[in-house]
């Protein structure tokens, strides 16, 4: 997908004009904080388990190399084959080669974020293999030629009418056809992927190095098909994906499908341990475990950004963040969006070319109080932004206004005069209580869409030095 | 009892009647009232654009002005936000300064929660019968100061009908220089809650502080929306006046 992350606020602004993405966003993200906030409320250790599963990952994180080489030494040990790529180029070229040397024509694809970040669909066409999306959500991008907009809802930005129309078009539906309609169109033809499919792909919530178990969360059934029909079966995975033990994941599943989607558990959850046995009957002929960076690593090396390494993908934090609410995903301009990817983007790709990303947010800290991990996504938007400025990307005319600030909120005197003389030239400027024009082009931008007030005419410290004396008023 | 006032560039310079009346529900609770005059910002639109020298300097400004005082009170829960989550980082490399930034700190209350919690008042012998006011959960009072409870005893205290509007504790979208550096995305979040409010068919709309208010009124005034605003220090003292009338 092209990268618009530079173009943040522009981005912004469109979306902000689309009234059916506002619609779509309206109901999805309040179904999705309603649904998370019932489902926390009734677990009385949901603040224990955040701390639980936050100190979990840190500890992963804090040890990784050791936790991966078990993960591996666990895997291999069930007769799983592991690959390392060290970037979105060498994963592709891994899968490619793998599908190629297998005689792969179709591979039906799980949801998987990581694959979105190496263009894993584009590099299968190229080599001549179709991929198949077969979770609903991004079947529906898949048929419209679109990109997800949040971790979990791919499709959210969508309105169920837009998704009428769509299936109509490509799947023969009537045009007035109703839910239930549209998913058994989606089944009839996702299963026929199914059953046609050399390799299944999937993405990894957890793997478990100690077992060699990969963890997979889902509603749909269609990871399940997906790891047990065709013959082969490649999960791909993050490096940050591993968590030590077996006895740690009832405390994840139970954030991670109370966080997600408000559910006490998802619907199916599978715990993939090898591939099939002699004497089996069912599962995938042979089982591949990828194992990519992709600019993970220097974001493990940087002691405050690490934090973000911690997350395990329920989009919380997108779904509590009232900017991702106006704005949806696709603004972000890049495969993880909201807060934790206004966090991760620009370590992942750089804070030149993602620094309006950390300027999304009104700090107003609601990300940081639902994240099930205890990611500090607030100080580490801050952070970004203090990096900014150390880089100097943050413009000359900002950084000598800051500074004459600075200069003045440390003297006294100068602070008087000069709130007097801003007090004055603003009301000077107004009318009926507020101001009528901006000659600042901070003003100007607030101007927009709000009225502001006319500045007082006596400030609180001239009127102190009467209410100083004043004692009537007790 | 005294106190240092700090007023917040805001209310000195904007709303100084929101000032005044902290200082006369203090005086009100028996409490004497200072005001440090040499206070100015306490840094924090600095420090969230991410310039943290320029920040650091304003707060040492700020901690030597109120140094000695038993208590600072400011009608803000976002310059306190500031004081209590960031000043002591800021100074984690200078000992000296860490500790009393540590002190102040802890020497810094929020109006309402002062009231509530210092004071062990809620009842505070304000009348605010048969209004029903929606109270915005500012989200700096609300998260990193715990400030919950307090506006809400106060208000019911007086006998104001609280109604808890759709969002009420949704970020309005003021955030600083956020409000002009994303106008339009702050504009659009302003919007979504004035229609809340509007909806609430609320007399008056308050909250701890003044910045969302002034998002919210600008905003609501553009869409002719015209519920009234009051910052809970004015509406509280009005209450007091009103049952003062009354008695």
């Amino acid at each position: 997908m092209k990268i618009t992350t530079k173009t943040f606020a522009a981005n912004a602004r469109e979306a902000l004009n689309d009234t059916q993405l506002k619609t779509a966003m309206k109901r999805a993200t309040a179904a999705f904080v309603g649904k998370r906030n019932q489902a926390v409320a009734e677990r009385e250790d949901f603040e224990e388990l955040r701390s639980y599963c936050g100190a979990v990952k840190a500890h992963t994180l804090d040890y990784l190399d050791h936790y991966l080489e078990q993960l591996v030494t666990s895997v291999e040990r069930l007769g799983g084959q592991v690959h390392f790529a060290a970037d979105g180029v060498e994963a592709n070229q891994i899968v490619r080669e793998l599908a190629l040397t297998n005689d792969v024509e179709t591979v039906v694809k799980a949801k998987s974020m990581l694959s979105e970040e190496i263009e894993l669909n584009e590099a299968l066409e190229a080599a001549g293999v179709t991929p198949i999306e077969t979770d609903l959500g991004e079947y529906i991008l898949q048929l419209d030629h679109d990109v997800p907009s949040h971790i979990i809802g791919p499709a959210i930005h969508k309105t169920k009418e837009q998704i009428t129309a769509l299936f109509h078009e490509h799947l023969g539906t009537p045009e007035d056809a109703d839910i239930p309609t549209l998913t058994a169109a989606a089944r009839q033809t996702l299963r026929e992927g199914f059953l046609q499919a050399d390799m299944g792909i999937t993405g990894v919530n957890f793997a478990v190095a100690e077992t060699g178990t990969l963890v997979l969360v889902e509603n749909e059934g269609n990871i399940r098909l997906t790891t047990s029909l065709p013959r082969i079966h490649l999960a791909i995975m993050g490096l940050e994906k591993v968590i030590p033990r077996l006895e740690d994941l009832p405390a994840f599943l139970t954030v991670l499908s109370r966080s997600a989607t408000g559910q006490r558990a998802s619907s199916y959850v599978s715990l993939l341990t090898g591939a099939r046995r002699p004497g089996e009957e069912e599962g995938p002929e042979a089982f591949h475990l990828l194992i990519i960076d992709n600019g993970r690593s220097a974001v493990l090396a940087d002691p405050k950004l690490r934090d973000a390494l911690r997350c395990i993908r329920c989009g919380a934090c997108l779904n509590s963040c009232p900017v991702y609410q106006q704005v949806g995903g696709h603004a972000y301009g890049w495969v993880y969006s909201g807060p934790i990817g206004a966090v991760l983007d620009p370590g992942l790709l750089g804070l030149e070319e993602t620094k309006q990303l950390p300027q999304a947010s009104s700090l107003c800290g609601a990300c940081g109080e639902v994240c099930p991990v205890k990611i500090p996504l607030p100080e580490l938007l801050i952070e970004h932004r203090r990096r900014a400025v150390e880089r100097g990307l943050s413009g000359r005319p900002e950084r000598a206004g800051v500074g004459a600030f600075a200069f003045v909120a440390t003297r006294p005197r100068l602070w008087e005069l000069s709130t007097a003389m801003g007090r004055g030239g603003g009301r000077a400027l107004s009318r009926d209580g507020y101001l009528q024009g901006g000659w600042l082009p901070l003003l100007k931008s607030w101007l927009e869409e709000r009225d502001f007030p006319a500045p007082a005419a006596t400030s609180f410290r001239q009127r102190w030095r009467e209410l100083a004396t004043d004692r009537d008023d007790r | 009892m005294r106190v240092a006032l700090f007023a917040t560039c805001l209310a000195d310079q904007l709303f100084p009647e929101v000032a005044v009346a902290t200082v006369r529900l203090l005086r009100h609770l028996d409490v004497e009232v200072d005001f440090p005059e040499r206070q100015t910002c306490c840094g924090q639109p600095a420090y969230n654009a991410g310039y943290h020298q320029e920040s650091r300097d304003i707060a040492a400004h700020h901690l030597e002005v109120f140094a000695g005082y038993e208590y600072v009170v400011l009608p803000s829960g976002s310059c306190g936000a500031m004081v209590k989550s960031h000043y002591p980082e800021l100074f984690a490399e200078a000992p000296e300064r860490y500790s009393s930034a540590r002190d102040l700190a802890a020497r810094t209350f929020e109006l309402s929660t002062f009231i509530v919690e210092v004071l062990g008042r809620a009842e505070i012998g304000a009348d605010l019968g048969g209004l029903r006011a929606s109270y915005h959960d500012s989200c700096h009072a609300l998260r990193f100061m715990g400030v919950r409870e307090a506006p809400r005893r106060l208000l019911q205290a007086a006998g104001a009908e609280l109604v808890e509007t759709e969002g009420h504790d949704v970020c309005c979208g003021f955030g600083g220089l956020f409000s002009v550096k994303m106008a339009a995305i702050s504009a659009a979040m302003a919007e979504t809650k004035a229609h809340n409010i509007a909806a609430s068919e609320a007399d008056v709309l308050t909250s701890t502080d003044a910045g969302c208010l002034m998002q919210l009124q600008g905003s609501m005034r553009r869409q002719g929306i015209g519920t009234r605003v009051e910052h809970l220090a004015e509406l509280l003292w009005h209450g007091v006046e009103r049952a003062g009338a009354a008695g």
